[in-house]
Parts: structure tokens; C-alpha cells; sequence
């Protein structure tokens, strides 16, 4: 490890309603493969927005190379050779390697035209380096994920840059290509570049990196050498709030099973099981990306299912359109409301009766009386903050929206509801009204499945807690044998859940 | 709390303020009152009965086409087919007449029949293949003006002369003296109060504006998304068989040739009359007011003596200037 490249001190960052970062600070030497590790939300992502100039800070320091930096925007980030490789890769797939990684700085000749042999050649040169046997012309659309990564890689280094930022670069890998990519980071440590590395992944964690920093609710924690440290350690430092939230005393779940699910395998989902039972609130945890969203689309029919079983009240059921599961009663609050939930340019009345219009018709002809009326009744029910059911539902602030949302599938009578995210992007105060809107629901013997990114959450309203961990369930646990830090465990499982999965597979 | 709600009634406020659909429609009619009094100072000839019928009833088709694509423009969709679905409906019907004699009250059937069977084969190929409804639609435009003029032996089809008095008599004179209201005129305005029901009071209009609005929002509530999609686009096959009808009407043949091109008037109609072309917006006396814009203009420029090519370039300037309004009202909305 060489000498401190990069200190950033006191960051401070506010977006609407939120302090994301609270006096931030992050160190990274030359060399050096720093991890940066946290819960969802912690404010990893915010803090190196920031780094890369997409974000802009309201306070604090940035020294890099012994230069301030203020006012940075993305491109100036670039060329002072700071590169972040985004989980999501920004590459062009019908454009070759080479082409993607000097996209809008090709080499001229005469002015106008490419120099195609010089491109390539530049490419094949970054790609020695790396130690990567890639033909520069392929198209970046055939090649896998793990090659388009080592091409990002490849951009960033053309950059000259001496700080490379990675967000869940194993997260798409196979064991091989992951092997491959932690010798290339080897490779590049080599070459002094500072690697700041995110990842959920503890054991990779131990392996690859030499130091650790810990980040909780858009605070810094702690530093700490790998060496010197401990999975445990980590995750204690992760999830250790000050606020204590004990689990659910009460329950009001019954003993009938109203839905079931067995086998459930799609693209991204390997096994999955559970059930839920009358009045019982059945929490989803896990990390993003862990599939908790794919099995609540699945169970609902809005993405193909391979294989798997689903029983509501104990009889079989083929669930193959949403239409079909809510003809069974399951209804669905999607966490992205804008875009899965509501039809924003009309208004709560029309929201209210969208699923269940049949009810509220004769020959086609809507009874506009029964509609209103209905409506009228939720909205004072739910105490939906709204001028009038007439009102357009983009008028409303996020809680009430939601609020909405959840009438329609109360006018809809439905048995089982799946709620994803429910309180995502509501301010605190309309939170704890979701929250008892939940409990009064379960307690009047609706099935309800929660799925939370935000532990206290699920601690605090689940009678049981599905831990899910890459497509798979890697516990069910009861309420009182759970903790954050148990299910953290759980939702970071890796080396177990692949060989348990490759067994399975076999 | 509180806070929320003065967000949220500041909102309303804001939206009241240049309130869009409602602002687009009145514009939409004021262009059309304005339009009427500098034609009628412009030229003598225009406010005359005559003329004024004749506005009327150069309106119907267009009025009708437009009137079923409303509901497929409010999907989110576009159908390019609907001119030569109606010339297609009209010829069959008129061979049916012509070669076996059929009654013509069943022709009339026939002809909205057959429209409406195209409506829903292009409704399938949209929502169960997911072909984009311009390919779709325009694959349905070629094949419909093709067999138009397989079936015909593409030369016209002649229809009996009484055939003419579904369109140009009048069965309201003769209910009120002096009225000469011509039938087709009143098809039209019927067939407007209709789909103002069904877009406003059913259960089909609710879903249309839905999809409109949010198609995946619609089918996660349970909603058969491709079923009613494939009923919408079978309502406006439906308006393009009574435009054949009155069109083969007025000209007491079916002409095989005809069609295209009607098309874009329609949804020039359409758009001019405040319908979103992205879909989950839009009105009925809106396509109305917007037919008649294009009647009115391409009369009125015709009696001024403005000649027929400049007409075509009037028309297309309304028409981009329309669908500015359109997007720039969005665009107001969204900040």
C-alpha cells in the first residue's frame, strides 16, 4: 500500500425530507482494495455519487491527489481518473469492445474519419494489460456479463485512473469468473490503483480487501483492517442501531394455511417455499437483488413461473396472468407505486374500482353512484388525505397514495396481500399509520406477506421472517428467534446457498 | 399530516390553474368559433345552408373514423388501417348487393360487421402477438386496400339509388317540417353520443383510460389487458363499418381505390381535439370539435379560393401546432 490518495471529510448530504449523509469521511492509499460495506440505504451509493460527481455535496472536504475538488461534475471525475463501475454496465451491446471503451474520444484521421486500426489496437494494449485474451472487435452483445465487466474495467484504465470504484462486481459472476476478476484487482493493486470495493459478499470481503469501513444510516462507523476483524464484527457494526426494536409480542395469526407455495422456480428463483397462514404477517428479508420482488411477481402471475405450486386455501390453483390471482384473492402492492400501482392521471375513485369494476356494473354500464360511494367509504376508512375522490391521485403525497392502493384490493375482498416495500419513500409520520393499517388487516384475518429492505421494519410487524439470499430461502425464522443480526446472517449466506443450490440443481 | 395535504392542495391548485385536458378542448372550440366568424366575414358564401350542410356532411366520415380511433389513440396505440378497413367493409357489402342481391338492410349489417371482424383480428395482433400497433396497423392498411380490390375485380361497386338515403335523405325533415338535417349527419352525432357512453359510463371506456394511463398498473390489478384491448380495437373497426356505410352511401358505390389517407385525417381529427397521443387522455366532444376544424378550414380556405395544395399545407400546420400545445401543456404539468 502506497501513500493516501484520496480523504473525504465532513461530507454532508440532504435530499427532500432525507439526511442521507451525515459528516461522512472515507480514506483510500494507492493500492489499496477498500471496502465500503452497509445495509440498503446506508449511503454508500450517495457517498461515491458524490466522488463521482453526480451527486454534489452540501458540505465538506474532497482531497485527491492533494488537490481539493469542488464542484465536480461526472466528466471531470472521469478525466481526473476517478472511474466507477456502476452494478448496472453502461456499455453499448452493438458496438465492439473496443469502439464501447473509447466511445466519444475515438482517434481521428484527417479529422472526420476513424482510425479503426488504432482503436483497436489501444483496446488490445489495455486488454495485455489485464491479462485478458479478448478480441477487441467482438461485438460487447456476445460476450458474457463477466467479459462486459473486464471491458468497463478496461474503459476505466484507458482513463488513466487511479481510483476505481465498484459496486457488487461479483454480484452476476460465476466462482470462475470471479477467481478471474480478483486477480485482475490483484493486477491493478499492483499497479497503484485504489479500489474501492462494495459488496455484501463477506467472504469475498475477507479475501480481496485489506481494509473495511462500515456505514449505517448515512453515518460513518468505523475502519477497520481486514485483517483484524471479523465476519461477526462487521455485521454487528452494520446492522447495531441505537433504537432497539424488539420483536412482535402479539399475533394474530390463526392456524389455517390460506396460501401456500412449493417449488417456486423462475429465471431468477431456485426452490422457494413458505406459506401464510390467516392473520399472520409473514416478513421477506434479505438483501437487494435477493429475489424477494420476483417471488411475489411470481406468486402473483405477472412474470412466468419454470416450475412450482401454489395452493390458496389448500386446493391447487394455476396462477398464469395476474387476472387469475386476483381471481383467487391475492392482490399485489408493487414497491415502485408510479409505475406498478396506480394509473397516476386519474383520479382515487377511478383507482379505488379499478380491480373490481365488475361488481360495481350492470351490462357494461358503471353504476357511478355505487363507485363513488364505495370510494367515499375507503377514503374515510383509510382517512386518505385527499381534497375529494375526484382528485387525481398524482396529487397525492406518497402515504396516501399507497393508502389508495390498498383500498382497491380491500374493495376487492382480497384474502391474501402482498405488500412490497409498503412504507418506501413515505415520510415517517404516515409510516407508523401503514404500519397499524397492517396490524388492523392481519388482525381482521387477511394473509399477508411483507417484504422490507429495512430490518427494523420486518422486526417490528413480521410473525415470521422468510430470509432470502440470490433466488433462494435460506431460513424461515420465528419472531423470537429473530434479531437483525441473525437475519443478516441469513441474507448473506453465500458458499452455503451455492452448494445447497448446485445440489438441489443436480 | 397536515403538511401532506397542503401539498397536495397545492397541486390541485396548480393543475386548476392551466387545468390541460379541459384547457386543450376549450381551445380546441374557440379555434373552431373563431374560424367560423373570420370565414363567414371573409366570404358571403360561407354562412349559407348550403354551405353549412355541406360542412355537415363532409364531416361525417372523417367524424366517424375519428371517432373509433379516439378509443384506440386513449389506449396508447394508433391505427393506420381504418380508411381502407372502411373502404374494404363498403366493397364487400356492395359485391354482396351487387352479385346476390341481398336485402340492404342486411348489406348495412354486413358492412359495420365486417368492420368490426378486422377491428378485432388487428386487436389480436397488437395484444396477443405484441406486434407495435404502426406495423400492425400498417400491415392491416395493405392487406385491407389488397383484397379491396381482389374483391371488386378493382373497378366500383354500384349500389341500388335508394341505397343513397341512408346517407344524404332526411329522415328528420319529415318529423319536423323544414329540418333537413341529412341522415348521415345524424349517424354521426348518434354514434358521438354513444361513444361519449361507453368512453364515460362503461366498463370498456374505464379500462381504455386505464391502459392509457398505466398498462402495467392495469394488468397487476387483475385487469385481461389483451382481452379489452382487442374489444377497443374491435369498437373502432366497428365506427370504420358505418363510415363505409355512409361513404358508399353518399357516393352510391364503393370505391375499392379509396381510403387511404383518410386514415391521417382522422387522427389529425383526433389529435387536434385533445387526445394525448401517449395515451390515457382524452374526450369524445373533443374529436368532434376537432372533425369539424377540419372541415370548417378546408371549406372555408376552398371558398376563399385558396387552392386545394395550400389547403393540405394549412391542415398539416394545425395539425403540428395542435400536438405542440399538446406537449408543451405535458411538459407544464410534469415540473
Amino acid at each position: 500500500m502506497g501513500e493516501t490518495i484520496l480523504t473525504m471529510t465532513g461530507i454532508q448530504k440532504h435530499f427532500p425530507g432525507v439526511h442521507a449523509l451525515k459528516n461522512c469521511q472515507f480514506e483510500l492509499k494507492s493500492g489499496e482494495v477498500h471496502a465500503l460495506v452497509g445495509e440498503n440505504g446506508a449511503g454508500k451509493s450517495t457517498l461515491m455519487k458524490i466522488l463521482t460527481g453526480v451527486h454534489k455535496k452540501d458540505g465538506g472536504k474532497i482531497v485527491f491527489m492533494n488537490e481539493e475538488l469542488t464542484n465536480l461534475t461526472p466528466r471531470q471525475a472521469q478525466d481526473k481518473g476517478i472511474s466507477m463501475i456502476h452494478q448496472e454496465l453502461n456499455l453499448m451491446p452493438h458496438l465492439s469492445c473496443a469502439q464501447n471503451i473509447f466511445i466519444s474520444r475515438e482517434p481521428k484521421r484527417g479529422g472526420i474519419f476513424t482510425d479503426d486500426r488504432k482503436l483497436n489496437r489501444d483496446a488490445r494494449e489495455l486488454f495485455q494489460k489485464l491479462g485478458l485474451s479478448l478480441d477487441p472487435k467482438t461485438l460487447v452483445g456476445n460476450i458474457t456479463v463477466a467479459g462486459q465487466q473486464m471491458v468497463e474495467i478496461a474503459k476505466a484504465l484507458s482513463f488513466q485512473s487511479k481510483i476505481l470504484i465498484m459496486d457488487e462486481p461479483t454480484a452476476a459472476l460465476t466462482d470462475k469468473e470471479i477467481d478471474d476478476l480478483f486477480r485482475i484487482i490483484k493486477a491493478l493493486k499492483t499497479q497503484g490503483v485504489g479500489i474501492v470495493y462494495i459488496s455484501h459478499r463477506m467472504d469475498e470481503l475477507m479475501k480481496i480487501t485489506d481494509r473495511i469501513s462500515v456505514m449505517r444510516d448515512g453515518e460513518y462507523i468505523k475502519t477497520v483492517a481486514t485483517k483484524e476483524t471479523s465476519t461477526d464484527e462487521i455485521i454487528q457494526m452494520m446492522v447495531g442501531r441505537p433504537i432497539y426494536e424488539p420483536p412482535k409480542s402479539e399475533t394474530s395469526a390463526k392456524n389455517e394455511v390460506v396460501l401456500s407455495v412449493e417449488n417456486l422456480s423462475t429465471d431468477r428463483l431456485f426452490n422457494v417455499g413458505f406459506s401464510v397462514r390467516r392473520g399472520e404477517i409473514l416478513g421477506f428479508a434479505g438483501l437487494m437483488g435477493a429475489g424477494r420482488t420476483e417471488v411475489a411477481r411470481a406468486v402473483f402471475g405477472a412474470d412466468p413461473i419454470h416450475t412450482g405450486e401454489i395452493f390458496v386455501h389448500g386446493k391447487p390453483v394455476r396462477i398464469r396472468a395476474p387476472q387469475d390471482a386476483v381471481r383467487h384473492g391475492i392482490g399485489y402492492l408493487s414497491e415502485d407505486r408510479k409505475q406498478f400501482g396506480l394509473a397516476l392521471g386519474m383520479s382515487v375513485e377511478d383507482n379505488t374500482v379499478l380491480a373490481s369494476l365488475g361488481r360495481f356494473s350492470r351490462l357494461g354500464l358503471i353504476h357511478l353512484k355505487k363507485t363513488a360511494e364505495i370510494t367515499q367509504e375507503y377514503v374515510s376508512r383509510l382517512k386518505t388525505k385527499t381534497p375529494g375522490i375526484k382528485q387525481d391521485v398524482r396529487n397525492l403525497s406518497g402515504g396516501n397514495q399507497q393508502k389508495v392502493i390498498i383500498a382497491k384490493w380491500l374493495v376487492r375482498d382480497c384474502d391474501i396481500l402482498i405488500f412490497d416495500e409498503p412504507t418506501r419513500g413515505i415520510d415517517i409520520g404516515a409510516k407508523s399509520e401503514i404500519y397499524k393499517l397492517l396490524h388492523d388487516l392481519a388482525g381482521s384475518g387477511k394473509a399477508i406477506i411483507m417484504i422490507s429492505s429495512e430490518l427494523p421494519e420486518i422486526l417490528r410487524m413480521s410473525d415470521r421472517v422468510a430470509v432470502m439470499c440470490e433466488g433462494r430461502i435460506t431460513k424461515i425464522l420465528e419472531a423470537k428467534d429473530c434479531d437483525q443480526e441473525t437475519i443478516m446472517r441469513y441474507a448473506t449466506m453465500q458458499e452455503e446457498t451455492n452448494q445447497k443450490g448446485e445440489m438441489t440443481r443436480e | 399530516m397536515s403538511e401532506n395535504q397542503s401539498i397536495a392542495h397545492d397541486k390541485k391548485k396548480r393543475t386548476l390553474f392551466f387545468s390541460g385536458q379541459a384547457l386543450q378542448k376549450a381551445l380546441a372550440f374557440v379555434t373552431l368559433v373563431i374560424l367560423v366568424l373570420f370565414f363567414s366575414l371573409a366570404s358571403p358564401n360561407f354562412l349559407i345552408s348550403d354551405n353549412i350542410n355541406s360542412i355537415l356532411l363532409a364531416t361525417c366520415v372523417n367524424g366517424l373514423l375519428a371517432l373509433g380511433v379516439t378509443f384506440v389513440i386513449i389506449t396508447g396505440g394508433i391505427d393506420l388501417s381504418i380508411g381502407t378497413v372502411m373502404t374494404f367493409s363498403a366493397v364487400v357489402s356492395g359485391v354482396l348487393v351487387e352479385s346476390f342481391g341481398i336485402p340492404l338492410w342486411l348489406s348495412v349489417l354486413i358492412c359495420v360487421a365486417v368492420g368490426g371482424v378486422i377491428g378485432t383480428f388487428t386487436g389480436s395482433l397488437v395484444a396477443y402477438l405484441r406486434i407495435p400497433a404502426f406495423i400492425a396497423t400498417l400491415g392491416v392498411m395493405m392487406i385491407t386496400r389488397g383484397l379491396s380490390l381482389v374483391v371488386s375485380g378493382a373497378s366500383p361497386v354500384y349500389f341500388p339509388t335508394e341505397y343513397k338515403e341512408i346517407a344524404v335523405g332526411s329522415v328528420l325533415s319529415k318529423l319536423i317540417p323544414g329540418f333537413n338535417l341529412q341522415n348521415g349527419v345524424l349517424i354521426l352525432f348518434l354514434c358521438a353520443i354513444l361513444a361519449s357512453i361507453i368512453l364515460n359510463k362503461t366498463i370498456l371506456g374505464r379500462y381504455n383510460l386505464a391502459i392509457g394511463s398505466n398498462t402495467e398498473a392495469t394488468r397487476l390489478s387483475g385487469v385481461n389487458v389483451a382481452g379489452w384491448l382487442i374489444a377497443i380495437h374491435t369498437l373502432s373497426g366497428l365506427f370504420c363499418g358505418v363510415a363505409g356505410v355512409i361513404i358508399s352511401s353518399r357516393l352510391g358505390s364503393a370505391q375499392p381505390a379509396l381510403g387511404q389517407g383518410y386514415e391521417l385525417e382522422a387522427i389529425a381529427a383526433v389529435v387536434i381535439g385533445g387526445t394525448s397521443l401517449s395515451g390515457g387522455q382524452g374526450t369524445i366532444s373533443g374529436t368532434i370539435i376537432g372533425a369539424f376544424i377540419m372541415s370548417v378550414l378546408t371549406n372555408g380556405l376552398r371558398i376563399m379560393g385558396v387552392k386545394q395544395e395550400w389547403q393540405t399545407v394549412v391542415i398539416g400546420l394545425v395539425v403540428i401546432l395542435a400536438v405542440f400545445i399538446d406537449i408543451y401543456r405535458r411538459r407544464r404539468q410534469k415540473i
